[in-house]
């Protein structure tokens, strides 16, 4: 038997390293904001979200055009993602131990960890190269790849975690099983699937590599869905590769923009699980 | 599929005879008082029904007669598989993969399980109450609400009437009417569970099963729920499992008594309680094991 005074030791070695833990993991997370609200602060004004891109040389001009993209861009992609997600999610809550659920979930795992460029190049072969060019609705397709296997999975796991008995208590007043999935498992997991969903949306508004050969670019205001269209990460990423230090400015503008829409998903994902469990309650 | 699992823990580890005795109990195969009922109007009726959960038998040729407009209680030790044998009566056990029913269940004279049924139209007339009181995540009103809209029964003005009439012979219109549009998670235990036998009692079933409705309640919730069943029965047949010995004797007409899967003896209750056909029900009844 260990002695009271080593116990204590002990436990308070673990603590510490626990504490080491976290910073470790919340430097790098501070330094990254820090940097880019340092850098990007100054290069962001009015203009840059109202104006389109200069030419090289000319001073001044914003993103107007890539922070419309890429809204447009998240709205496909949500539009595609958010209904196959759920249903997928809710089949395999409800049916998860038949064969083809296992296959299924396999493959959402799968498809979790695809790197997103080969996500990038699977959605330019069957939305880009068919039609031969590039599209909105392409990139769109390309983000609601990645965003599709992340709601699948959450909408799933907090499926699970709703009692049962609610399920039996709405299949012993004559409920079918469909119809107990949707109208009582779904919204009494809801909570739990909005925050899945903002999530999955903040995970592919900076994503780049995909919509490189999908949405591609445009230095042109668009809202047309079946033409190339620019957005915020692949904007920051030209920008930032180009050696005009005026693009390097608003390369690091872009990049805050980018960051603060994150942001704003993941406080609006906290906001709208409070707000919807408070309703659960009472 | 782990959400159905653990709903569905109870059931077979009830349902699993786990032995509460050292030796099997003498058990005879057909006991005197399984007869009872056969002068009454039937409801239900189970014929040498018996269930397997996987490769374990839960069942054994379980005859019952349950008459109309009265309370049939099932008691017994846990693990007698009076729950399963209540899952039985209206298919609940169907959702749980990889179990077997064979023999007869009849309600009205028809085989719930025989080949043309409809599960789902099953369900509204054999009506459940389970143990933990399950109010859906909704308002006082969707909840009784229900079981009226999935079976397309009432809408508009006739569906509020119903909600209504349902939540007043629960007796508990006077503690919700001004709250009907709140969430009915904000109920306490008791009235949760009396706002559960609104719901089921709202379809108009014939059948009410419960499934030791009162085991979670306090013991003045407990009396209100007692009170409720008893008024129940003029209305509707009711079959409540319970492991309250006190409650099955102040609510039921005819007791039921499981062991092992099997079942003992089925007679009028208070013939059970105090000069009961087999040695093993008195043993039970008396507390010498249990």
């Amino acid at each position: 038997m260990r002695s009271t005074r080593g116990r204590k030791v002990l436990s308070n070695v673990v603590v510490a390293l626990c504490g080491g833990a976290v910073l470790v993991a919340l430097v790098p997370l501070f330094f990254v904001f820090f940097y880019v609200v340092q850098q990007g602060f100054s290069s962001l004004n009015w203009d840059f979200f109202t104006k389109m891109p200069k030419p090289v040389g000319e001073k001044g001009g914003g993103m107007a055009n890539s922070i419309v993209g890429t809204l447009i861009l998240i709205a496909i992609a949500g539009a595609i993602a958010i209904p196959v997600g759920i249903v997928a999610g809710v089949y395999l809550s409800e049916y998860g131990k038949r064969k083809f659920a296992s296959l299924v979930r396999f493959t959402a795992d799968i498809l979790n960890g695809v790197p997103s460029i080969v996500v990038g190049i699977f959605a330019y072969s069957l939305a880009v190269l068919p039609v031969k060019h590039f599209s909105a609705l392409a990139g769109g397709l390309a983000l609601a790849f990645m965003m599709i296997p992340i709601i699948t999975r959450t909408t799933e796991e907090l499926l699970n975690l709703v009692p049962g008995t609610l399920r039996e208590g709405s299949l012993a007043l004559g409920a079918t099983r469909a119809r107990a999935a949707f109208s009582v498992m779904v919204p009494a997991a809801l909570p739990g699937i909005m925050t899945g969903i903002l999530v999955a949306l903040a995970r592919i508004a900076g994503e780049t590599a995909p919509l490189l050969f999908t949405a591609f670019n445009n230095r042109f205001f668009s809202t047309s869905l079946g033409q190339p269209i620019s957005s915020l990460p692949v904007q920051v990423y030209t920008y930032a590769i180009s050696p005009y230090e005026d693009w390097h400015r608003q390369a690091w503008a872009g990049a805050l923009v980018l960051v603060a829409v994150v942001f704003v998903f993941s406080v609006l994902a906290r906001l709208v699980t409070r707000r919807l469990e408070r309703m659960h309650r009472a | 599929m782990s959400d159905t699992m653990a709903s569905d823990v109870d059931a077979p580890s009830e349902s699993r005879p786990k032995g509460t005795l050292a030796a099997p109990p003498p058990v005879a195969a057909a006991a005197p008082g399984n007869a009872y009922g056969a002068e009454r109007r039937l409801r239900m009726e189970t014929r040498k029904l018996n269930f397997w959960y996987g490769t374990k038998q839960a069942l054994y040729d379980i005859s019952l007669k349950i008459p109309e407009k009265s309370v049939t209680a099932l008691i017994g030790p846990s693990g007698c598989g009076k729950s399963t044998y209540l899952r039985c009566l209206n298919r609940m056990n169907d959702i749980i993969p990889d179990t077997r029913v064979d023999g007869e269940v009849l309600l009205d004279g028809r085989d719930i399980y025989a080949a043309g049924m409809d599960v789902v139209d099953l369900r509204r007339q054999v009506g459940m109450v389970f143990q933990k009181s399950n109010p859906f995540p909704k308002s006082i009103l969707e909840n009784v609400a229900y079981g009226l809209k999935v079976n397309h029964m009432a809408r508009g003005s006739e569906l509020r009437d119903r909600v209504e009439k349902a939540l007043k012979q629960a007796a508990i219109w006077d503690e919700v009417k001004d709250r009907l549009n709140t969430s009915a998670l904000g109920l306490s235990g008791g009235q949760q569970q009396r706002l559960c036998i609104a719901r089921a009692i709202a379809v108009e079933p014939e059948v009410i099963l419960m499934d030791e409705p009162a085991s979670a309640l306090d013991p003045i919730a407990t009396g209100k729920v007692e009170e409720l069943i008893y008024e129940l029965k003029r209305d509707y047949t009711i079959v409540i499992v319970t492991h309250n010995m006190q409650q099955a004797a102040r609510v039921s007409e005819s007791t039921a008594f499981f062991m092992l899967g099997r079942l003992v003896e089925h007679d009028r209750t208070d013939k059970i309680f105090t000069n009961p056909g087999q040695k093993i029900t008195e043993d039970y009844i008396t507390g010498r094991f249990g």
